[in-house]
């Protein structure tokens, strides 16, 4: 059974080996398989260090020197969901709920990953990469749930939300719930997934999503990531797109005292198309990386990246963003762009661009920028009679609003858009903002 | 170096393609046994006569290269380096100093010439007696020139012009004896012996290499120069470099490198220190051009080089310029430490990589004194199998406030075997510093060749007139001698990876 009392990277596995036969799948071979390999790999990996260079700028010194407990069944929650006229998929604490979801009369399927498990080979594991994300071994040693979504050729899917929510609990729960959408030649669909929790809650969120987007099909993919500010949100994103597909990613990444979003990408077929965007709002006492992996591997793909943070009070935003296109891919065009702003003195930003070329027909550049508010243009507003708060806000929203109005999908655009306006309040309130 | 163009122009009629520089000189040369230990160490010391302290030094640095791993994180990949079979000491033997020319070592004059070195100059090199008291040809400036072959330093020219001015311009093995209290302060402050394995390795065995001393609020009347030399086989080079520049002086100085061509690698493993000190201000210009191997990647050196400079006092100045041509591996990372308030760092690098050559390089600027500047423009030019990596750092420290920094990386690619990479890291903690950065990667473009081949200019002409408009703002930071070569290293660099 669960170690009670230890922590790290030994106390989840001995937790997979107390769970072993109990765990969704045990009685199938490749799951268990599945499940085997993930916990080798987790063993070799651990929770990396600041040695390992993916985590340069990440520390999971906390993650590590924390006693989670599993997450409780059935429990007694009066959740209050925000009103939508969308289906939507609930999870609460890792687990699906259908009592609390709504997806009637869909032209696709979506299922519980823990329910329709035995018709997933093949499937499942298809695009993670366990031997090289410790957190996606981690995931896929201890995965209980998940979502599965399934829209056929042709369809378009409209817009489904997922939401994750965590509830108030002494045992600081950890829970890896495995996504898993698929989209069929030429199907489309929204996807707006919003993780939140209590603010005082101490839980570890570890999704991994395995995304297929076959030809031509697109799949626009809004992530609205405001765990509670004690919460870590350590998600791993896995994309493949095939021929003339597209994968839109937008992620807001606001909550959580740790959090950190990966992304790998792989346009595996010709003319696919990526778009990853983001906003980062980091505020005191707050840890926040975005990491992105975008592989070329077709001719005549585009990508392109824009990323934002924000950062307020005693903060740490991380960037790192790797840009691969192989000898195959010629014809590439690729672009990325991450820009951050400093509100405060004690505020860091770590930025690592990366560029890792093989073909020579290509178009690739980055740029990147670090810097405070403009005092020419904070001037230029006061003088017109503009108080320095507003001025400021109206600065950072307009400093914000390159990376928000590259999302195509409206849905997605509005939520965030409440989101930030949420965020920025929140901390004229808390008074985090520095003057120039 | 002077009058390297005209060099070079006879070198390339008489040789097609391939390494220009690959000759051996046949001289007779003195080794230490091969290997690397304790007694080797000691042996080195004994031999340049060295007083104690230096000898701890060096067997300090000793014992922390043995506890040091080779690092593996830069995108080169080479067999693995016997340490111990290699030479770490090869001098060219001369006891008595020559009257004239007549008397040198004919090799050894044959070797000056083939490098460009004016006759004037080679007998001063030589160590002629008398020669370097007159300055060359007619009132132009010349460069002093300091040559180091394999591991010693064979000769420091127009010492006694410089010497009117305070100007110390010696091999460092020379200032170990005659200026120790200079050394001892500053030797290891900027790169100390533990810094990384190479400098490590250096800081034990090193040999010789340039010393530079430029007084209080002087300007040095004439460009420095140090040119080395890999000759005998099996020899690592380890050079040691210090230029010191006291308050409000100014120096440039060049450093050029070759190396004959040969079956097996050779290592180099240089270290440089700068320090600047209150308003004085270094220029380092680099062209390097050892043997890069064959086309099928056998042979070459690699080059292993610490390069760090320490803006110490305010509103000083470094800049670092370097063409980098040469090597099977080259994994060099020339920095500054902005520790003065309002200093400024540059660096200005030009590297290509053609065949199987490999490079790994950029530069990391620190920030930490208030209101430092610092730019990096760096132009990478891969062609046939070659791997031309960027990897550099800025760190804004919380007190360095109103910091600035702008980094530009240009990446050309011809062919499609080759790879061009870029890996800068950002580390902010200041709020009012200001960081910039852009890269691109790219072909040449089809209408910019379509142009110059309608105009007549042979495909090879015009990649090569395109390459160096693509280096244009790093070249210009050259010192018109080095520069007009380097734009013929380029072309020549580049030979065989078109059509």
């Amino acid at each position: 059974m669960t170690a009670v009392g230890t922590t790290g990277a030994g106390a989840f596995l001995a937790r997979h080996e107390g769970l072993r036969a109990r765990l969704p799948g045990a009685h199938l071979p490749w799951v268990t398989a599945l499940r085997e390999a993930s916990a080798e790999a987790f063993r070799a990996q651990g929770f990396p260090t600041r040695r390992v260079e993916a985590w340069k700028y990440t520390d999971l010194a906390a993650v590590n020197g924390t006693v989670f407990g599993e997450p409780l069944t059935g429990v007694d929650d009066a959740l209050t969901l925000p009103a939508t006229t969308n289906p939507r998929a609930v999870f609460v604490d890792g687990r699906f709920r259908a009592d609390l979801s709504t997806l009637e009369g869909l032209a696709y399927t979506v299922e519980s990953l823990a329910a329709v498990l035995p018709t997933l080979e093949g499937r499942l594991g298809a695009v993670a990469r366990p031997a090289e994300q410790a957190l996606a071994a981690l995931n896929g040693m201890l995965f209980e749930d998940g979502l599965v979504v399934t829209v056929p050729a042709g369809v378009a899917g409209g817009v489904l939300e997922l939401l994750s929510f965590a509830t108030v609990s002494e045992r600081a729960p950890a829970y890896h719930p495995r996504h898993l959408v698929q989209l069929e030649d030429g199907a489309s669909l929204t996807l707006i997934e919003t993780a939140s929790g209590p603010a005082a809650a101490r839980y570890l969120h570890n999704p991994v999503f395995e995304i297929e987007v076959a030809a031509k099909a697109r799949l626009n993919h809004g992530r609205l990531q405001q765990e509670g500010l004690d919460a870590f949100f350590l998600s791993t994103v896995y994309a493949r797109v095939a021929e003339g597909g597209a994968y839109d990613n937008f992620t807001l990444n606001a909550g959580g005292r740790l959090a950190r979003n990966e992304i790998h990408v792989a346009l595996q077929g010709p003319k696919a198309e990526c778009h990853m965007n983001g906003v980062q709002l980091v505020a005191d006492g707050q840890h926040a990386d975005t990491t992105t992996a975008l592989d070329h591997a077709a001719p005549d793909c585009a990508s392109r990246q824009t990323y934002k943070t924000v950062l307020a009070g005693r903060s740490r935003g991380v960037f790192q963003g790797k840009i691969l296109v192989r000898k195959i891919a010629q014809k590439t065009d690729g672009y990325q762009m991450n820009q951050a702003l400093l509100l405060s003195p004690e505020a860091e930003i770590d930025s690592k661009p990366q560029l890792e070329i093989y073909a020579d027909d290509v178009k690739c550049s980055h740029g990147a920028t670090v810097g405070e508010l403009d005092a020419d243009n904070l001037f230029f507003l006061r003088s017109r009679g503009i108080p320095l708060d507003q001025a400021k806000a109206i600065l950072v929203e307009a400093f914000l609003t390159e990376a928000v109005e590259a999302v195509a999908d409206e849905d997605i655009r509005n939520a965030l858009s409440t989101a930030v306006t949420g965020w920025w309040q929140r901390q004229g309130v808390a008074g985090g903002i520095e003057v120039a | 170096m002077p009058a390297v163009t005209e060099t070079l122009e006879t070198v390339q009629s008489v040789t097609e393609g391939g390494y220009k520089w690959g000759f051996e000189t046949d001289i007779e040369m003195e080794f230490a046994p091969k290997g690397l230990n304790e007694d080797i160490v000691r042996f080195i010391s004994a031999k340049k006569n060295e007083p104690a302290w230096l000898l701890e030094w060096r067997l300090k640095a000793f014992a922390m290269w043995k506890k040091m791993e080779e690092p593996t994180w830069a995108a080169v990949s080479y067999p693995k380096i016997d340490y111990q079979d290699a030479y770490y000491y090869a001098a060219p033997t001369q006891k008595v100093k020559p009257k004239s020319l007549d008397e040198v070592d004919p090799e050894l004059l044959k070797t000056y010439a083939k490098l460009g070195i004016p006759l004037k100059e080679q007998a001063i090199l030589a160590g002629v007696e008398g020669a370097g008291d007159t300055p060359a040809d007619g009132g132009r400036m010349p460069i002093a020139v300091d040559a180091v072959f394999d591991s010693v330093s064979v000769a420091t020219s127009y010492k006694e012009r410089l010497a009117k001015d305070g100007i110390i311009f010696c091999a460092i093995s020379e200032a170990v004896q005659e200026h120790p209290e200079l050394v001892r302060q500053y030797l290891g402050t900027v790169v100390p012996q533990g810094d990384n394995y190479f400098a490590a390795l250096n800081s034990a065995v090193f040999t010789d290499g340039s010393f530079v001393y430029i007084p209080k609020g002087v300007r040095c009347p004439m460009e420095l120069s140090t040119y080395f030399r890999i000759n005998a086989k099996s020899t690592g080079q380890f050079e040691r470099t210090l230029i010191i520049a006291d308050e409000g002086s100014t120096v440039s100085y060049l450093e050029g490198c070759t190396a004959p061509q040969r079956d097996e690698n050779q290592l180099h493993a240089a270290v440089v220190e700068l320090v600047a000190l209150d308003d004085a201000t270094i220029k380092y210009s680099t062209v390097q051009n050892w043997y890069p191997g064959d086309a099928e990647g056998r042979g070459g050196i690699y080059n292993f080089v610490t390069k760090r400079a320490d803006c110490r006092g305010a509103r000083s100045k470094v800049s670092w310029t370097q063409v980098e041509t040469g090597s099977a591996i080259t994994w060099k990372y020339p920095s500054c430490i902005l520790r003065g308030d309002d200093s400024v760092g540059e660096f200005y690098s030009v590297a290509i990589t053609n065949n199987r050559q490999q490079a790994d390089t950029g530069t990391k600027m620190f920030h930490i004194g208030r209101n430092t500047r610092s730019t990096i423009v760096s132009k990478g030019i891969s062609a046939g199998r070659g791997q031309n990596t960027y990897r550099g750092l800025v760190r804004i420290s919380p007190k360095a406030a109103g910091a600035r920094n702008f980094t530009q990386c240009d990446s050309l690619l011809i062919g499609d075997e080759c790879g061009a990479h870029t890996v800068p890291y950002i580390e902010n903690r200041c709020m009012s510093a200001k960081v910039e950065h852009e890269a691109t990667t790219s072909r040449i473009a089809e209408d910019q060749l379509f142009y110059c081949r309608q105009r007549g200019l042979s495909e090879e002409d015009a990649v090569g007139l395109i390459v160096n408009g693509f280096c244009r703002e790093v070249l210009k930071e050259l010192p018109m001698e080095f520069a007009v070569e380097a734009q013929k290293l380029l072309q020549i660099s580049l030979e065989g990876s078109v059509g």
